[in-house]
């Protein structure tokens, strides 16, 4: 069923989702919130298109394969391991850089972690969205 | 040099990773396979090099310290099991080039072989209990996933059983957990292992310690939590049974030997080694008569492996230095023999069509060097000197002699006649008597028909194998010195919460 509302809406909403999302993902350091959460926000607004736009348009707005999504979120969080083996501390401990820039401070290793469970959020929730999708088609 | 701990763990899943970006090339899926094991494998000789020389090596992930973050722990007896995996984790990478078909390959055989090995690792590795858990969960999704990849209606019955049993232990797992962590107030190890003693309501701790070994007893499928093992490990292809049969019920095996003689080390811990014990007996035995009744050649080596699991059972259960460097060196003789037998009735099954000893026969005539390399292994789990199984039996048998369970060392040598009846039953009827169907040459067709390269990746794993077999028995000693060594060290706690916990406790 296409409803005019809910694709327009939608076309807007993915954009606001997907800005909440990244707020949460940044904002989960020291205050509830998370890659966790700002993933399965993120997947929400995709979730949310999809069901206005139907899949190929929801693949196509997506870009990206989730399985591709999934990949680099565990590329990034290991990746957020190396800095402390660089830095000769234990393995996995936080490594921060101060850059001095006003509003962007300080920026460590654990950011980059959690921009990894972000995407693996995002990247298993669409797969399994998308499968079941799929398997709907006649 | 303490972050080689992670190698093992991270090497896997960087492998897993890379795959799943070119998941459209199965060509460059084995490749990794093979190269990513082959890797795991020499880092994991050279930490077992460094542990050896160097003593235990503790890792503290993020940096927090000992009680409060996760501590990964290689001591002997870690380094010498990751050592085995990774081993296992090759030959299974090799022998699956030959067997695979491209359908599994499609869809993730090979990225869930790789992260199956890193949860096997990180169980070894952990030096933490929930850790131990997560680790134990890893290695079942993927195990899950292998086992029904295919979804033939048989494998789909067997996972079945094989979820619903490892759900329930998991549940088992994590109550254990929480109520150990109510009683103590950690859950590191070697904390533990320090605070266990001092602890008052030691009633509940008792209740801890049979929860954990019906959680690690059901893994390692003793008696009578084993019957998900006859029924699932015979449906996925003989290179997941091969890997499954090697690894998975040693995990449990090796969480049992870790638990209860490092953590818990006080009274209670005497009444459980009585029940393991008794159960022991059982296992053993309840295993070799399924085997025995068994006509499908991957039922019977399914039955086979709870039966084996009860002697490193009785091992643990008697606590010696000697039994328990028996039971070490019985787990990683046992990892090699049962393996090796597995890939033996896949490439049987490849010949002749069929895994079920009545329809098939008259392989020795056609391939006399096949029977040789299925004697090693199967002579080798029967315990005939001086193949590696013999040294095996013999520790475990003095020690239980030494410490006087007279009943038991009985029922383990009238098993042992047993297990070598039901391994001259495979003989007898696979290889020496004739073919049910006629001396046709269809199945040499069939051996044709398998492209060279197919060839040697299926029976060269076999050979790397069965010379280990054989290297065990006939250069003994220093393998004997390893493992009682990490005996040793296992029986002294101290020197594992030193490790770990840096003198404070």
């Amino acid at each position: 069923m296409y409803s005019v509302i809910l694709a327009t809406a939608s076309r807007y909403l993915l954009v606001l989702l997907l800005m909440f999302s990244v707020f949460l993902l940044l904002r989960g350091h020291n205050e509830p919130g998370g890659g966790f959460v700002g993933g399965l926000v993120a997947a929400a607004a995709y979730a949310l298109y999809f069901i206005a736009n139907g899949i190929d348009a929801a693949r196509t707005i997506l870009r990206f394969e989730p399985l591709n999504i999934i990949a680099t979120g565990l590329l990034v969080a290991i990746a957020s391991t190396l800095p402390s083996l660089a830095a000769g501390e234990q393995f996995m401990t936080a490594v921060w850089i101060d850059t001095g820039v006003p509003l962007i401070g300080k920026v460590g290793t654990p950011l980059l972690f959690d921009l990894g469970v972000y995407f693996l959020v995002l990247g298993i929730t669409l797969t399994i969205l998308f499968s079941l999708a799929e398997e709907d088609r006649p | 040099m303490s972050w080689i701990i992670m190698l093992p763990i991270l090497l896997p899943l960087c492998t897993a990773v890379i795959m799943i970006f070119f998941r459209r090339s199965t060509a460059l899926h084995r490749i990794l396979n093979a190269a990513g094991t082959a890797l795991m494998l020499g880092v994991s000789l050279v930490m077992l090099g460094s542990v050896q020389t160097g003593g235990i090596l503790s890792l503290r992930i993020g940096g927090w310290e000992a009680p409060f973050g996760i501590s990964l722990v290689a001591d002997m007896l870690s380094s010498v099991m990751v050592v085995a995996t990774a081993f296992i984790g090759f030959t299974t990478a090799l022998y699956s080039l030959g067997t695979i078909d491209r359908e599994r390959e499609h869809y993730f055989y090979h990225p869930l072989l790789q992260l199956l090995l890193m949860g096997i690792n990180g169980a070894f590795l952990t030096g933490d209990i929930f850790n131990l858990y997560v680790w134990f969960e890893v290695m079942l999704i993927s195990s899950f996933v292998l086992l029904v990849l295919g979804g033939r209606p048989e494998q789909l019955e067997g996972a079945i059983k094989y979820v619903t049993l490892n759900l329930l232990s998991s549940s088992i797992f994590l109550a254990a957990v929480g109520i150990l962590y109510g009683t103590a107030g950690t859950l590191n190890m070697a904390d533990l292992a320090a605070r266990i003693p001092l602890l008052g309501h030691r009633e509940l701790l008792s209740v801890v310690g049979v929860l954990f070994m019906i959680t690690f007893g059901i893994k390692a499928a003793i008696f009578p939590l084993f019957f998900w093992l006859p029924a699932s490990y015979h449906t996925p292809p003989v290179a997941v049974s091969a890997i499954f049969a090697g690894l998975l019920t040693k995990v449990g095996v090796y969480a049992i030997m870790r638990f209860f003689t490092t953590v818990f080390i006080h009274e209670e811990a005497a009444f459980i080694h009585q029940v393991l014990l008794f159960l022991s007996a059982f296992t053993m035995v309840v295993g070799v008569m399924g085997a025995v009744a068994q006509y499908d050649m991957r039922k019977l080596l399914s039955f086979h492996i709870i039966s084996q699991i009860g002697y490193m059972i009785f091992a643990l259960a008697i606590q010696s230095p000697l039994a328990i460097a028996g039971a070490l060196f019985y787990i990683i003789h046992n990892i090699v023999a049962k393996t090796n037998l597995f890939y033996v009735s896949g490439l049987i099954q490849r010949l002749k069509g069929s895994y079920d000893l009545r329809e098939i026969g008259g392989v020795y005539r056609f391939y006399p060097m096949l029977g040789l390399l299925f004697l090693v292994p199967a002579l080798g789990l029967a315990g005939i000197p001086p193949l590696s199984g013999f040294w095996a039996k013999f520790i475990v048998i003095k020690a239980g002699i030494d410490s006087e369970h007279y009943l038991l060392v009985g029922i383990a040598l009238c098993v042992s006649m047993l297990t070598l009846y039901s391994m001259i039953k495979i003989w007898n009827e696979a290889f020496w008597k004739d073919d049910p169907r006629g001396e046709g040459s269809v199945e040499d067709e069939g051996y044709l028909l398998i492209p060279s390269m197919k060839k040697v990746m299926m029976v060269l794993p076999i050979v790397i194998l069965g010379s280990v077999t054989i290297v065990f028995g006939f250069w003994f000693e220093p393998f004997f010195e390893l493992a009682d060594k990490a005996a040793v060290e296992l029986l002294d706690s101290g020197a594992y919460i030193e490790a770990v916990m840096g003198g404070r406790s």
